[in-house]
């Protein structure tokens, strides 16, 4: 490490262009990921402000803050917002955007003009779901189930629906540009097995975007269809099938599961690797096992559906699937314990995170084994358990995920550190608070209280009542990376190019990286975090 | 404040111990697990913590063995869960055949329940102790979804086909009924309770019900009310099938296939008619879908599952 201060490049990718043209007329991908930042930050609040409210409901079994349609409009908003504008795009549009290129020794994604567009398409999209919100809400929880969606919802479903469908491109365009730049645009001698798990996580990611997407995209269409046209494709009464809509739906959806999952454990792989300096252990394994999870995905929808009705046979099928699904997660998790072994782990803020990440993925993934095990899914699906199962997956992995890789990139994004302390305090309050918020809700799941209740039994008061003070915790520890990344980006120390002394190709450019990224075209001739060749040091 | 809160269900079915050793496994597998991974990263963070700030970690890609081992090991504990699973869940697929027949019809936002008596409730269901009890269940408009905690036993309610639970509950007393299945504005409020009795008192609250008559006598009236009995007569010359002793067989359909005559099948009989035609019959039976209400239905196959082989003229 150098002694001397270190300064900012004097030429990079914030100071080539000022003013407003220079952001929304961008082309560079680190620009148009920091537009998505921007973004899903605003996204990811407005969720959060729907679960506050939420949370203090149901402080109390009484249904006596906000009217039950208030409340109905509460969850279903929370949802929608956050699977669609948040955590599906979250780590994908805005660490893969600005870190793909980046890390394969690129100028930039193979299409900088669709990129663009894409960011566009998703503010749209954005946009007319925020007036769906505005003008009457939308009552019928993320998910749409017909026939209440296309019957008896009152709502603003049209355009909420829209809204979705807008965005849905945006999601199509990015997997397709990354799938594409991963192809074709790798520096020389970075072959498909010297690449980070990063990027082979993102591939897998971006196949379930462009095959799954347009399954939702026309799924959608057909509810605003039934309620502007009134077809009865989704209406028993004139021979429609209102379970059909589900097999639809799920077929996306739960692959969509992954298109969140994926990508955080992408960056688990590179925060694991660069804290403990060394190779992940098993790498083709955990290569394989995300285009193991993409695949396996795609065929497990049914477990959604248990208990909607479906025959036996079909409900032993996709239990067995999903049951096979949970392999390949297990894999990663295993390679990456086995991968701090004999490390150099150091306890900065992202490997927090990781450590995080590990054990609530963990809790996570195992309490899926109770939902993929058909005769007690029966007991606990729609109840609090399926509700803390995949905040468990989505809060606690695809969230402390995507801030755990903030912070490890936010150097290379920003030139500066942020305040190891402030971060250090913010890691352990999300964590503490997550865990309040969400673990009683186990409890409450097997004790049968159904999920979507504005109101509820006092016997399961004192459980909600810890789950809403966790969720308060939760909400401080939000705000905190809020502060201090802010505040860094002014006063924070300037580092070098590789402050963490991390192995990949966006670790050998400045900090902030000029405009094309590289000042020459990188060569590989070495694999991923291949430490002891790559870094001076002594191996321990 | 704790003393009124509970964090284990009652159990209270037949199935409910069946479900709850599952689960017990589970949370055991997730313990250990968690326990065991949880320690492993606590323990190496703190003991390979990096002592220099050039420090590199050892050199070691991986290891075909440990990877086969961590792959194989769980694969066989997954699949020990899924057998086990599946029969719990064949176990709650397979009503006995000397179940107490009710049913059920969900609306936004109430429960109505019809006992073959005749017997009608709203939000509450009373079944005697120690009976097998079988649910048909229907929706009037959107997916609803009968969940009872104590029993360990949930399913979906959907307009226009039968869906079934079953359950055999052990003790007396008073159980939640939820709606499981959001279902707009009052959702939270389509509750009810399933009370538990012991079979005489049953019996002495079934015989105070003021029932109007039975459920088949109902669906005597409503299929005589409707003029059903011009085609469906008790002699083969009629226009459409002989109905008596219909109900269980499966008959052979117009244009191939056949079909087991069961509740779904003469639902469909009566609001699609057209839908699968008896071999031999032409589809001149108009729909009575939106004329018959789903209370009505279940009157008519009650009466129609009432007629006999000996019935017959």
């Amino acid at each position: 490490m150098p002694s001397h201060p270190v300064l900012l490049p004097p030429r990079h990718y914030l100071n080539d262009g000022f003013g407003v043209k220079s952001w929304l007329l961008t082309r560079d991908h680190k620009r148009i990921a920091l537009l998505y930042l921007a973004a899903v930050t605003v996204f990811f609040f407005i969720g959060g402000a729907f679960a506050v409210l939420i949370r203090l409901e149901l402080a109390t079994p009484a249904g006596d803050l906000v009217t039950d349609d208030t409340y109905n409009k509460l969850f279903t908003m929370h949802g929608v917002m956050l699977v669609f504008f948040f955590l599906i795009p979250g780590i994908p549009a805005v660490l893969g955007n600005f870190l793909v290129p980046l890390m394969i020794g690129a100028k930039d994604l193979a299409f900088p003009k669709i990129n663009l567009a894409s960011w566009y398409i998703f503010v749209i999209g954005g946009t007319f779901t925020m007036y769906a919100v505005v003008t009457g809400g939308l009552d019928t929880g993320w998910t749409f189930y017909t026939p209440f969606s296309t019957m008896s919802s009152t709502s603003a479903v049209v355009p909420a629906a829209i809204g979705i469908f807008i965005t849905g491109f945006s999601s199509i365009l990015t997997g397709l540009n990354f799938i594409v730049t991963i192809h074709r645009m790798r520096a020389p001698g970075l072959t498909w097995f010297r690449l980070p798990l990063f990027i082979w996580s993102h591939y897998a990611a971006s196949l379930i975007m462009v095959l799954g997407t347009p399954v939702v995209a026309v799924t959608i269409v057909l509810v605003a269809a039934d309620r502007i046209f009134s077809f009865g494709i989704f209406d028993p009464n004139r021979g429609g099938d209102p379970v059909l809509f589900q097999h639809l739906f799920w077929f996306y959806s739960h692959p969509a599961v992954y298109i969140m999952i994926l990508p955080a454990m992408g960056v688990i792989s590179e925060l694991v690797a660069a804290f403990c300096r060394k190779q992940i252990f098993g790498y083709t394994f955990v290569a394989f096992a995300s285009l193991g999870i993409a695949v396996l995905g795609f065929l497990v929808w049914g477990h959604h559906m248990f208990v909607a009705g479906q025959s036996v046979y079909a409900a032993l099928i996709f239990s067995f699937l999903s049951f096979l699904v949970a392999i390949p997660s297990a894999v990663k998790v295993f390679n990456w314990t086995a991968t701090m072994y004999k490390g150099s782990i150091s306890w900065d803020t992202p490997m927090l995170y990781a450590i995080g990440f590990i054990g609530l993925f963990t809790v996570g993934g195992l309490t899926g084994l109770f939902l993929a095990a058909v005769g007690l899914d029966v007991h606990v699906t729609d109840t609090y358990f399926i509700v803390a199962h995949f905040h468990y997956i989505m809060v606690g992995g695809t969230i402390m995920a995507y801030l755990g890789g903030l912070h490890y990139w936010w150097p290379k994004i920003s030139g500066r550190m942020y305040n190891e302390l402030a971060a250090k305090v913010g890691a352990v309050i999300i964590f503490f608070g997550f865990n309040l918020t969400f673990f009683p809700q186990f409890i409450l799941g097997y004790l049968g209280m159904p999920r979507r209740y504005h109101a509820y039994p006092p016997e399961f008061q004192v459980l909600n009542v810890l789950s809403s003070a966790g969720a308060s915790i939760l909400g401080v520890g939000y705000l905190i990376p809020m502060v201090y990344l802010a505040w860094s980006l002014r006063y924070g120390k300037i580092v070098g190019a590789n402050p963490w002394g991390a192995v990949g190709l966006e670790w050998t450019t400045t900090s902030p990286p000029p405009t094309e990224n590289f000042a020459e075209a990188p060569v590989v001739t070495w694999d991923a975090y291949d430490y002891p060749t790559q870094v001076e040091g002594h191996v321990v | 404040m704790w003393s009124g809160t509970p964090l284990f269900p009652v159990s209270a079915s037949t199935m409910a111990p069946r479900v709850d050793a599952l689960y017990f496994f589970l949370v055991g597998l997730t313990a250990f697990f968690s326990l065991l991974i949880g320690s492993l990263i606590v323990y190496y963070a703190v003991r390979f913590r990096r002592r220099a700030p050039d420090a590199i970690g050892a050199r070691i890609e991986g290891g075909a063995v440990l990877e086969i081992t961590w792959t194989v090991v769980p694969l066989v504990i997954v699949m020990g869960i899924f057998v086990w699973g599946a029969s719990v869940f064949f176990a709650m697929s397979r009503p006995p055949d000397d179940a107490l027949n009710v049913y059920v019809v969900g609306k936004q936002w109430m429960w109505k329940f019809q006992h073959l008596s005749g017997v009608r409730e709203i939000n509450e269901l009373h079944v005697p102790v120690g009976r097998p009890v079988k649910l048909v269940m229907t929706s009037e408009d959107v997916i609803h979804d009968v969940f009872v905690p104590g029993f360990r036993v949930k399913a979906d309610v959907i307009p226009g086909r039968y869906t079934q639970i079953w359950f055999e509950p052990t003790r007396t007393g008073r159980y939640h009924l939820f709606c499981a299945e959001y279902c707009g504005t009052r959702h939270s409020g389509m509750v009810g309770e399933v009370i538990v009795m012991e079979p005489d008192e049953f019996q002495a609250w079934v015989a105070g019900g003021r029932a109007e008559g039975s459920l088949a006598s109902e669906g005597a009236k409503l299929f005589r009310d409707l003029a059903c009995n011009t085609c469906h007569r008790p002699v083969a010359q009629g226009r459409g099938p002989v109905l008596e002793g219909l109900f269980g067989r499966t008959v052979t359909l117009e244009g191939g296939g056949t079909a087991v005559v069961d509740e779904a099948y003469i639902r469909e009989a009566i609001v699609d008619p057209g839908a699968r035609v008896a071999q031999g019959f032409r589809p001149v039976m108009p729909t009575y879908q939106g004329i018959v209400t789903e209370d009505g239905l279940l009157q008519l196959i009650e009466y129609v599952k009432s007629l006999r082989d000996e019935d017959r003229r």
